[in-house]
This record gives C-alpha cells, structure tokens and sequence, in this order.
C-alpha cells in the first residue's frame, strides 16, 4: 500500500511537458541572466569596485553630482573645472540617461534601505544593464523565430565579447544603458509592426527616448526604422500596421526627444534627422494614394493623378530641404556622420576624430576576436532569414547588415552591430540544431518506445520509411550535433578568455607579471591624481593633454584647459600648440591660459606604450590644423618620428620633450643600456641634457609614469 | 635666526614679569626635581620626578602645577603618579585626581592644574610625585621651508629650572635628542653635551619661579605626522563583529617642503633627499582584526603590508606619495574585530571596552572624534572614558534601518598615543530586536511573491467584451478541454499497462480467475473514462477555435479505442488458453498478430499524446 500511495503522489508532483518546457526556459533565462552579470565582474574581484578608463570617471563625476544637489542643480550645472577659461554647461553638453538611472537605482536602494554608496551603483550598472539586454533579446528572439532562437540569442549575447568591451563592472558609460535602450526599441518597433498595436508602438517611442536620452548612438536608430520602412513599401508590405506603428512611434518618439537639451529641436533641423521625416511624408502620401485609388476606382485616372502627386510630393520636398539647407535652417551633416559614410574622411579634415583608437576602421582580427563563431553563423542566420521572410526578419536582415557596415567603418560601433549578429546567429543555430535533434529524435523514438516484447523489428511510423533512403542522416546529424556542440563551447570558452584578458583590466591600474610571476601593480595614475588633489591649491589649473581631463577633475578634482568632450577643436589645438612650442613660446602660451600646473604621461622608464611622446604627433597635427606655426615635417626626420640622437632639432627641444624627459638621461632603466634608454620607443635619447626655464618639476609618480610640471612665476622685472 | 631670537626674548620678558611677582603660594619646598625631556619624536614628553617636603606648616593636600601659556596650550596629556620606596623597590599608585584652578594673586599667563594627593602631607613629611606630560607642537622647525636636499632643523625652547611656585632646592633637566647632531644650544653654567643627550644642573636652592631661558636647534627626521582630523567609527553588529573605520586627514607637519621634487634624486638617495620626509606608518591593531582595507577616495591603495601573531597585528600602510613637508593625504582604514573579544555583559547591560585613540605610535592627532555606533533599538546607553571628552549623540541610517542607529560621538583635541586607553560604553539592547531585519527581509520577499500570485491570477483586463479577450477566454477553455482529454488518454493508458501486467502474473501463477477480475475492473474503469471524454470532444467540436486541434484529437481517440479493443481480444485470448491449458508458444502465435498491431497502435497514440502537447 505504501508504494502504491509513494508513487501516485511522485506521479502528481511529475510535471506536464508544459510546464516543464516553462520551467526549463525560466531556469536557463534565470542562468543566462546571472551569467551575464557575473562574467562582467573579473575587474571587480581582480582590482577593486573602481571606475575604468576616460570618460566613465566624467559620467561618475557628474552622477555624484546629481545625486548630491538633485536633478535641478544638475540640469543646470556650468561646470568651470573644465575647458578653463571658457567653461562647460553641463546639463547642456550630455545625454543624462545613464547618470539619471544610477541616480534613480542609487535612490531606490536608498529607499528600501540598503545603505550602497553610489560609486557601487556607477560599477554594477554596466553589467546589470548587460543582464537586462539578455531578457531584451530573448523576447527578440521569440519574435523574430521562436522561444529557442530567444534562448541562444540571449546566451550568445550574454558573453559575446563584442558586447561585454563596453559593460563590465566599471566600464560606466552611456555604451552600457545605451545597447539595452537600441535593443529594447527595435523589439518594442518589431513588435508594433507586427501587431499594429498603438500600445507597443507607445512603448517603442519611450524606448527611443530612452535611447536618446543615453547616447548619440540614437542617430542609427532614427535613419535605420525610416530605411526599414522605405523598404518594406518598397518590396509592398505596405500595411494599416505599419503606419500605426510608424507614425505613433516618430511623432511621439521625436517630441519626447525634444525634452533632452542636448538634442533639442534636431529632430526637424539637422541633415542626420531629415530620412526618418521625408519617411514620414512619404507614408502620408502613401496612404492617401492608397485611400484615393480606393475612392477613384479608376485605373487610368489614378495613374495620371498619382504621376502629378509624385512629382509635386517630390519637388516640394526638394525644395524645402534645399531652401532649408541653405538658409541654414537645417544644419549640413557633422563630421562624424560624415566619417561614417566615407571613411577616410575624418584622416583627410579632422585629425581630432581620427586621433581617438576606437574611431580607426576595424581590422579583420578585431572581428574575429569580437564576434567569433558568431562570424561564420551570421551568413548562415541571414539565409535562415530569407527563407523565412516575414515583416521581423527583414528588420533583422536590415540591422544586421548596416550595423555590420558600420562595424567595419569604426571599431567602436562593433558594439551596435553585436545584438544583431548575436541575434541572427542565433536563429541560425536554433534552426540547425531543432532541424538535426528532430532528426535524431524520429529514429530513437522507436527504440525507447519499444519496451514490450521484442518489437523492435517495427518500424511504423512514415518518417521512419522516408529516413531509410538516407542511411547515415543520423549518424550525420549526431556528428553535426556534436561539431555545433564543440563550437559553441568553443564559443564561451574564448568569450572568458577575451572578458579575462582583454576587457577586464580598468586601464587606470596597470599591472604586469614580474620577473618571478609575481603581480605588479602600477597606480601612478591614481598617485599622480592624488597628489594633486591633495597638495595643489583649490583653483589650480592643470594643463594637459585632453585623454586625462575627465580623470584629472574627477580624481585630481582640478581645474582642467581640455577634456575628453572635445567640443572645441580650436582649445584642444592651443594646447597641442604649447606642447609643440620651444619652452619660452610654451611659456607665453601657458600664462595667456592661467596654467599652474602641467601634467605629462611618460612611458619610458616601465615601458607603457599608450604615453604622450607617442600620442605627441597627433597633437602636433591638431595644434598644426588652427595653428600653421606649427608644421608636423618640423618634427620628423625624413618622415620618420623618433626621439633619439637624429630626431629633429626641434623635437628635441620642444615642451613636451622636456617634459617627458626632463632628467631622465640620469636614470639607468634596463641594465646593459646606456642611461636614458627609454624602453617604451627602445632607444637612448637624444637629448639628456635638459634644462627647465619655466618650469620645475612637482611631482613624479614611482614608476615615472605621471610627471606633474609647476609653471613658475614670471621673473621679477626690476 | 631672525624670528627665534625673538620669540626667546618675548619669552624671557615674560618670565623676567614672572620673577618679580610676590611668590608663596604656600611653603611646599620642593628638595629634589629632576625633569628628563624626550625629543626624538615630534611629541615633547616631559617626565618630572618632585620631591616634596611640609617643612612647617598645616597638613597640604593639593599640589600646584603651573604651565606658561605658551606651553599649556599645546599640552596633550598629564598624569600624575605618586611613588613611595626608593630605587628598584619603587611602587607608583593609580595616576591622582586632577583639576584645573586659578589660585589668586598668581601671574594671569600661567595656566594652573591642581593634584590632589592621596593623604595629607603633615609637617615634615616628604613625598615623591613624578608627573608625566606630553606637548604636541612644542617643537618648531627651523627653518620653516627646507628643500628636498635639507636636512629638517628643530628649535625647542624652555627654562632650565624648573618652574614653580615652590622654592627648589636641588634641581636637574635632562634633553634627550633623536640624533647626535646639534645646530646650536644655551649654554649655562653646569651645561654637558655628549652624545645625543644634553644635561644642565644641578642647579642648587633656586627661588619660586626662577627662570633660564634656553633653546636647542637640533636635527630631527622624525616624521612629523598629524593628522588634522580623525574620524574613528566603531559599529557593533550583534552578528559577532565590530567594524572600525578610521578616515584619516593626514599632513607632515614638519619643515614645509620648497623647490623641486625630483623623484630620480629621491629614488637615488632615500635618506638624503628626502630625509624628512616619510614613506609608510605602522598601525598596531588588535589581534584577530580580519578584512583590513585602506582605500581612500579615489579607490584601493595597493601599497600595504599586514604582519600579525597572537598579541597584535601590524598593518604597514603606504600612502600614495612619500609624504615632505606640508604634504597632505586623506585615506581610510577599515578592519574587523571579533564581537566577543570587546563586548562584555555587566548589571543588565551590554559594554563594549575598546581602545579610544589612534592605532599609529607616530601620529599625533588635532581633532580625534570617536564615534561608536550601535545596533538599532540600544537604549540606556551611557559612556565611561578616562579622561575628559566633549561627548554628543546622533543617529545614523544603515542597512535595513528604519529608526537609525545610535552614536556616540565622543570629541578630543590633541590626542597623542598615550590617549590610547581603554574606554566603555553601556547600552541595553534585547537579543529579539536581532531577529527583526531578517524577518523585515523575509517578509518583503513573501510578500512580492504573493503580489506576483495575485498579479498571475488576477484578470486586469479593463474591457470584458472585446473580441480579443473573449477569443483569449475561450482559447484558454479549450486548453483545459485538451488537457483534460490528454490525462484521460494517460489514464487509458495506464490500464493498459495494468492489464498487460495481469497478463505478466497469469504467466508467473496460472491465477485464471485473478486474471479475469482484473480484466473486468479495468473495462469497467475504461468505460466510466470514455463516458468522462464525450462531453470534452463535444465542447470540442462545438469550439471554432479548435478546428484544427480537432481531428488530431478525434484521431487519438480512435486509435485509443481500437488498441483497448485490441487489448481485450488478446487478454481474453490468452486467458481462455489458460483455462484450456495450452502450450506456451500456442498462446504465442495466437497474439503475435494482436500484439503486432498493439504495439504499432500504442506507437501512434504516443506519437498523437505529442502533438497535441504542442498545440
């Protein structure tokens, strides 16, 4: 009896296939989304909780900020710590999403009373952001294919590399929020099309302010939705669904983007915005046509009105772009926009946004390194998608194929393209494996099922009878199976190793493995950074080259001539001028902007590469670009740049040598070289004998990485 | 040389006003006082040894101790000790009672501390009192602003005699210096230098506030740490743990730093270009600390180092820079101590004995502020410390707190280690106010799950009569229908097994009977289910919605019915070839063809189960 009752009861808890497979995709979503957390935390346990590289420390700045003084304060705040003398209206100057979602975070833990400090909230919302995009693109998923393309896009998403460079813990950067948002609106816009409901069209335009309240990546979406819709009249799937969506989501998604100050009304007058409104037109005449033909019922009258409509639809529209453009009324496309569509463009005209690393075009390997498997999935995804056309897949289709295009103009937008080969990639491995696992599972079925007596010999089912004239489609399917199996291990075994090695060191702490395997650690960043903060007067002002100016006001907490938002071209080249300069016009230069103090990267003695000797001719070209005193041949020898005994004279002598070098021909860095071997260019100098006029050395960090310069006085005249 | 010379004759213009008021306070005669002056660290400890004799008056229970202003202002610590015997045998008692006073007739600029003795001094007697007082800030660099290659010079100014208002017969001064290095001292009469040491004395028979100025310009590297400002928090969790956090405000007090900071000559030479300057600082704290961290604001210090046994552990901590003259830093340090090394129960009460100043030797501190923080709810909480504090209370928001903590904020100025004593802080607290955060925990996530249950089950739907919501209702009813037809077919099919199990025990005991009830039960059982299923293929015929479902569901019904048909046949077969008692394999090639057919059957209606699950 008590068997009996042992077994109706385990019967009754044994759950229907249902609620398995419900159970299941919870529990796998569940993983998925602690593993997207986790895997972003190396830094975390490796260093410390801290903020990673250069404009993060501005966005944790200004969160700080908005979390002291409140969200007027910050709205409003003229930041005179930075682009000294001329000052920085932050609350105009920046997308607030990111730091307004922090704060609400830091505010809503505050409030259900965990005592976190906000630095915490700043690291972890990379990688909880991260999180959330996985369940984004499971929903994706189902929409576009079904629940177990969701599933293997989220988990691809989860760890691809491309996606993690821009979100571990630390990485606090609109890049981080921003993804979600782009994500988050593409479903919410699929969706509306493919329901043709005003509720998910409403939601798609919250999520596009949300987008444009976080980054100026929103720019993709505004021409990329147009572009889908061009196409779909195009190919005639024209539908009452897409106007819904299309029109509820523009209207609603450009007022609401109005609200952000940064963006303000470019929505109807900058070159960038004008697709997605010329869109819109177009679907309204669309529409009436459509309405007209109706009403007409006349093959041969609506031809003729439709060719007159055409024709003054377009040259209307012409016409007011064109007397827009001129009168000035809508702004020319900006540079960036520009270098996208061109890539050499930005090389040729603005040396300011070819100098940055990540706007350099993309190198096969970084693809490689970035995306993986997902490379070789992606062209099989796209031929899923074709054979499957529907209003989704198309808008994947189209996403996946600008993005990639962009990805290969920049290395920083691999990052839009990701969801999209995550996504597509996907589909492609859901579809294989449904495809072969069916396979296999028709062919075992006979066998488990076969418990009675000796029955094996039946084949009974249909299938069975098809799968005979192909005798090794299972072996071949379980091999295959088994190869797609390897790859995805593949797959996540090289996403831990790229998070672990490449993305996760905070670039502001370097470490290196010592000559016994030991750690060591440089922070001479941070000690440079300290310095000043502490022993420095309150309104000194730090002139140096712009990649530290966030770090310098957000750590040094001083006064900086340029920072990391380069919206002054013309500052950025005074500045690359006084570094260029002989010391005495350095001088002059440097009392016109009030400089008290200098401050110089200086690779040389631990070998760090990524210093201001190296990054020298970029400044010489954009102090050179406003200022034609200065002439980058001055600076080479025979085209060559170098820094020892045949570098050119002027090299020798100009400010940022000195800077760098001041006294280090004294200092014997690797033994069985002369002293002043500099081991991050491998060579003696050519200059050891340096005297200082102007200036004096302050400070210099242990590992010489950080050298800080006081602008002495003028001398007293009498 | 200028600015000391002076400051000494401002000085000795004062006690030349000194020397001319009347003395007799009382006619205490001080027969022997041998002070001995510590120099070799930035805090100046003075250790004076009195002997004390009643000559011929009334029994003298209090003694005067003056200080010049000067010197009172920077006075950290005194205590005074008596102490009877003589030599080796010494006994020194608990430190005595002592208060400020202002006795009259007495110069204004001389502050006064008044030491009650344990028991009178009657006519005669005599008494050994050794004060011990420590003065930050006594010692002055000279030159203020020194280079990085300047050895840092200090001046340290005082008189020779002792000053009192008691005549003094027999008098000595000692100065112990922190290198065998002088720049310049006074020279008086009785003056001996060697070494690093400097004597002046005896002096013999001196009047009540005599005076001598002299000034001693000495070489000292001894960091000159000060913190500006200590904030110590010491929260208990009743957990087991008490967490310090100690937030530093760091400065080198000493010989300001001008000129170039050259980090190659710094790197070279350390001790020569650099000298005064200091790279790390030692904190002992207690045994057992655990999860030390020393962080400042812009993030971790990687620059430390933790050495620890059974009595202490040493945590040798790096600032970022190697601190020169004037330099500041801020940062923090924070350990963990095990709960029931400090929490003690007495009366009723709880009381934490914890050590009140800083942990580092070589740090003096300007505005030492201890805060203890308490769990939520503590109550009666009162503070015991050795010496005098400015005491406040306040309250502070943690973890899961909904009325906040309380604190005790306990101030001290010029605190210097010998303020490194224990202290206590008496509190009641109920151990079922433990529970309370768990619990506030716990049910926050129970009652987020019953809102999620209510939301699944509650119908939100604003409008009942749309066709979409109709269509979801009926959608759902059909769902049922399905599932409900799918557990009756598993039920079928579960019989089925019974009987082929029947089967299986007629092979085993020959039980013809048993076998034939079994058989009946089961037609029985399976006709009340196929009774139970017309109604839902009904329902499900009548539904537009699953038209397509339908036949698939018709189809499984069908095969249902024929295997149980099918099933019958072969039971009755065999079990009629039971009772006419036919060979084995008779019975065998009479079912194969049944059985054939059963198996394929049961494949299909498998196979049906399935799709319809997919639906």
């Amino acid at each position: 009896m008590e068997k009996a009752t042992d077994l109706f009861s385990l019967k009754s808890l044994k759950l229907k296939t249902k609620q398995q497979e419900l159970l299941l995709r919870i529990s796998i979503l569940g993983l998925v989304y602690i593993l997207a957390f986790i895997t972003r935390l190396f830094s975390v346990l490796r260093y410390e909780s801290m903020i990673h590289e250069f404009d993060p420390y501005f966005n944790y700045r200004t969160t700080l900020y908005l979390t002291q003084k409140g969200f007027y304060d910050f709205w409003n705040w003229f930041d005179s710590e930075s682009w000294y003398p001329l000052g920085r209206i932050i609350g105009g100057t920046l997308y607030p999403g990111l730091m307004v979602t922090a704060a609400f975070i830091y505010w809503t833990l505050r409030f259900l009373r965990f005592a976190v400090h906000i630095r915490e909230v700043c690291v972890l919302t990379a990688p909880f952001f991260a999180s959330n995009t996985t369940l984004v693109a499971y929903f994706f998923g189902k929409e576009l294919w079904d629940s177990g393309a969701g599933l293997v896009a989220a988990a691809l998403i989860a760890i691809c590399p491309g996606y993690i460079s821009r979100s571990v813990a630390g990485s606090y950067d609109n890049e981080g929020v921003a993804i979600f948002a782009l994500l988050l609106t593409f479903y919410l816009f699929v969706k509306a099309v493919k329901t043709g409901s005003l509720a998910w069209s409403l939601a798609s335009a919250f999520g596009y302010f949300y987008m444009v309240s976080a980054w100026g990546g929103y720019v993709f979406i505004i021409n990329l939705i147009p572009l889908y819709v061009l196409v779909l009249l195009v190919v005639g799937r024209y539908s009452m669904r897409l106007y819904v969506a299309y029109n509820c989501m523009y209207i609603l998604g450009m007022l609401l983007a109005m609200q952000i100050r940064f963006v303000g009304f470019q929505h109807v007058q900058s070159g960038e915005h004008m697709a997605a409104m010329g869109v819109f037109f177009l679907m309204q005449v669309f529409y009436f046509l459509d309405w007209l033909k109706h009403l007409l019922n006349d093959q041969k009258l609506f031809q003729a009105f439709l060719r007159i409509t055409l024709t003054c639809a377009i040259s209307v529209g012409a016409i007011a772009l064109g007397v827009g453009t001129a009168s000035g009324y809508i702004s020319p496309w900006t540079g960036r926009f520009y270098s996208l569509l061109d890539p050499t463009y930005a090389k040729d005209h603005i040396p300011i946004i070819a100098s940055v690393s990540e706007h350099q075009p993309t190198a096969w390997s970084s693809f490689m390194f970035d995306f993986h498997i997902l490379l070789i999935l992606f062209p099989a995804g796209l031929y899923f998608c074709f054979k499957r056309l529907s209003d989704a897949t198309i808008f994947i289709v189209m996403y996946g194929l600008t993005s990639m295009y962009f990805a290969g103009v920049m290395v920083r937008l691999i990052l839009v393209a990701t969801p999209a080969v995550c996504l597509i990639s996907a589909i492609a491995v859901s579809a294989t494996i449904k495809n072969l696992s069916q396979l296999v599972r028709t062919k075992a079925k006979p066998t488990q099922g076969g418990s009675g007596k000796g029955t094996t010999s039946t084949k009974a089912s249909s299938k069975g009878a098809l799968d005979r004239s192909l005798p090794y489609q299972r072996n071949g399917a379980i091999a295959l199976l088994v190869g797609a199996f390897y790859l995805l291990t593949r797959y996540a075994i090289h996403c831990t190793w790229v998070t672990s090695e490449a993305y996760s060191s905070p670039s502001i702490v370097l470490a290196a493995r010592g000559a016994h395997g030991n750690r060591v650690i440089f922070d001479d960043y941070r000690e440079a950074y300290y310095w000043l903060r502490q022993n420095t007067p309150q309104d000194a002002k730090v002139m140096s080259w712009w990649d530290y100016g966030y770090q310098i006001t957000a750590m040094g907490n001083r006064t900086v001539i340029v920072d990391n938002n380069t919206w002054n071209n013309t500052h950025i080249a005074t500045v690359g001028r006084a570094m260029s300069s002989y010391e005495d016009e350095a001088y002059e230069i440097m009392r016109s902007l009030d400089v008290d103090y200098v401050l110089v990267v200086f690779g040389g003695v631990t070998g760090y590469s990524s210093d201001d000797i190296n990054k020298f001719l970029w400044m010489v070209r954009i102090g050179g670009g406003v200022f034609p005193v200065i002439k980058e041949p001055d600076y080479l020898v025979n085209g060559e740049y170098r820094v020892d005994k045949g570098a050119a004279p002027k090299m020798l002598n100009c400010l940022m040598y000195k800077l760098s070098y001041y006294r280090f021909g004294e200092l014997t860095t690797e033994y069985g070289q002369p002293p002043g071997y500099d081991r991050a260019r491998g060579v003696e100098i050519g200059n050891k004998d340096i005297k200082l006029e102007y200036l004096e050395e302050a400070f210099t960090t242990s590992n010489w990485i950080v050298r800080i310069y006081k602008v002495k006085p003028p001398k007293n005249r009498w | 040389m200028a600015t000391t010379t002076i400051r000494v004759n401002l000085l000795f213009s004062f006690f030349i006003l000194l020397a001319q008021w009347s003395p007799a306070l009382s006619d205490l005669v001080i027969t022997k006082a041998d002070r001995k002056i510590d120099l070799t660290s930035q805090v100046m400890r003075v250790t004076t040894t009195l002997k004390i004799e009643n000559p011929d008056n009334d029994p003298i229970s209090e003694v005067l101790l003056p200080f010049g202003d000067d010197h009172a202002k920077d006075l950290a610590f005194l205590v005074a000790t008596t102490s009877e015997g003589k030599g080796k045998t010494k006994t020194s008692s608990s430190s005595l009672p002592i208060k400020v006073v202002k006795p009259e007739d007495m110069p204004p600029s001389l502050t006064w501390y008044s030491v009650s003795l344990p028991k009178k001094l009657a006519k005669g007697q005599s008494l050994n009192l050794e004060v011990r007082t420590a003065f930050t800030h006594a010692l002055q660099p000279f030159p203020e602003k020194i280079t990085q290659a300047d050895i840092q010079l200090l001046v340290f100014q005082e008189s020779a005699y002792y000053l009192s208002p008691y005549a003094v017969n027999v008098q000595t001064l000692g100065v112990k210096l922190p290198e065998p290095k002088v720049e310049s001292y006074t020279k008086l009469e009785n003056t001996k230098y060697s070494g690093s040491e400097i004597k002046y004395g005896p002096y013999e028979n001196r009047p009540p506030f005599s005076f001598a100025q002299i000034a001693v310009h000495f070489v000292s590297n001894k960091p000159f740490a000060v913190a500006q400002e200590l904030v110590r928090e010491i929260e208990i969790s009743h957990w087991g743990n008490v967490q310090i956090t100690e937030h530093y405000n760091l400065v080198n007090a000493g010989a300001r730093s001008i000129g170039e900071f050259s980090r190659l000559e710094y790197q070279a030479r350390p001790h020569l270009r650099g000298a005064s300057s200091f790279r790390h600082l030692v904190a002992k704290l207690p045994p057992r600390a655990h999860s030390i961290y020393y962080r400042d604001e812009i993030g971790n210090i990687s620059t430390s180092n933790i050495w620890g046994d059974s009595s202490k552990t040493l945590l040798e901590i790096e600032p970022r820079y190697p601190m020169f003259g004037g330099w500041k830093t801020t940062f923090t340090i924070g350990y963990g101590l095990p709960l029931k090394d400090y929490l003690f129960h007495a009366e009723g009460k709880r009381f934490l004995n914890i050590s009140f100043g800083c942990p580092m030797d070589e740090v003096v501190v300007e505005n030492l502020v201890v805060k203890v923080i308490l769990p939520e709810g503590s109550k009666d909480i009162s503070v015991s410390v050795p010496f005098p504090v400015k005491e406040s209370r306040e309250t502070k928001f943690s973890h899961l707190d909904m009325i906040g903590r309380p604190v005790v904020v306990l101030e001290k100025t010029n605190a210097v280690p010998e303020h490194n004593q224990y202290f206590q802080v008496y509190y009641r607290f109920s151990n079922l106010s433990l529970l309370r955060e768990p619990m506030m925990l716990i049910s926050g996530f129970f009652f987020l799950f019953v809102a999620c249950i209510i939301y699944m089950h509650a119908d939100l739907t604003i409008s009942k009569s749309s066709p979409s919501y109709l269509a979801k209702l009926q959608w759902d009813e059909v769902q049922t229908a399905l599932q409900q037809i799918q557990s009756i077919i598993n039920r079928c099919l579960s019989i089925h097994d019974k009987l082929e199990a029947s089967l299986r025990d007629l092979s085993r005991t020959g039980d013809v009977q048993a076998c034939k009830a079994a058989r009946k039960s089961a037609d029985n059982m399976l006709k009340e289910l196929s009774k139970d299923l017309k109604p839902l293929l009904s329902f499900l015929q009548s539904s537009t919605l699953s038209a397509s479902s339908y036949s698939k569901v018709e189809e499984l019904v069908a095969k249902e019915k024929e295997l149980q048909e099918k099933l019958m046949v072969k039971h009755t077969t065999v079990a009629d070839s039971y009772e006419k008692k036919s060979g084995g394999r008779d019975i065998e090639n009479r079912i194969a063809p049944i059985q054939q057919r059963i198996t394929a059957l049961r494949q299909e209606v498998d196979d049906l189960l399935e799709t319809i699950d997919e639906i």
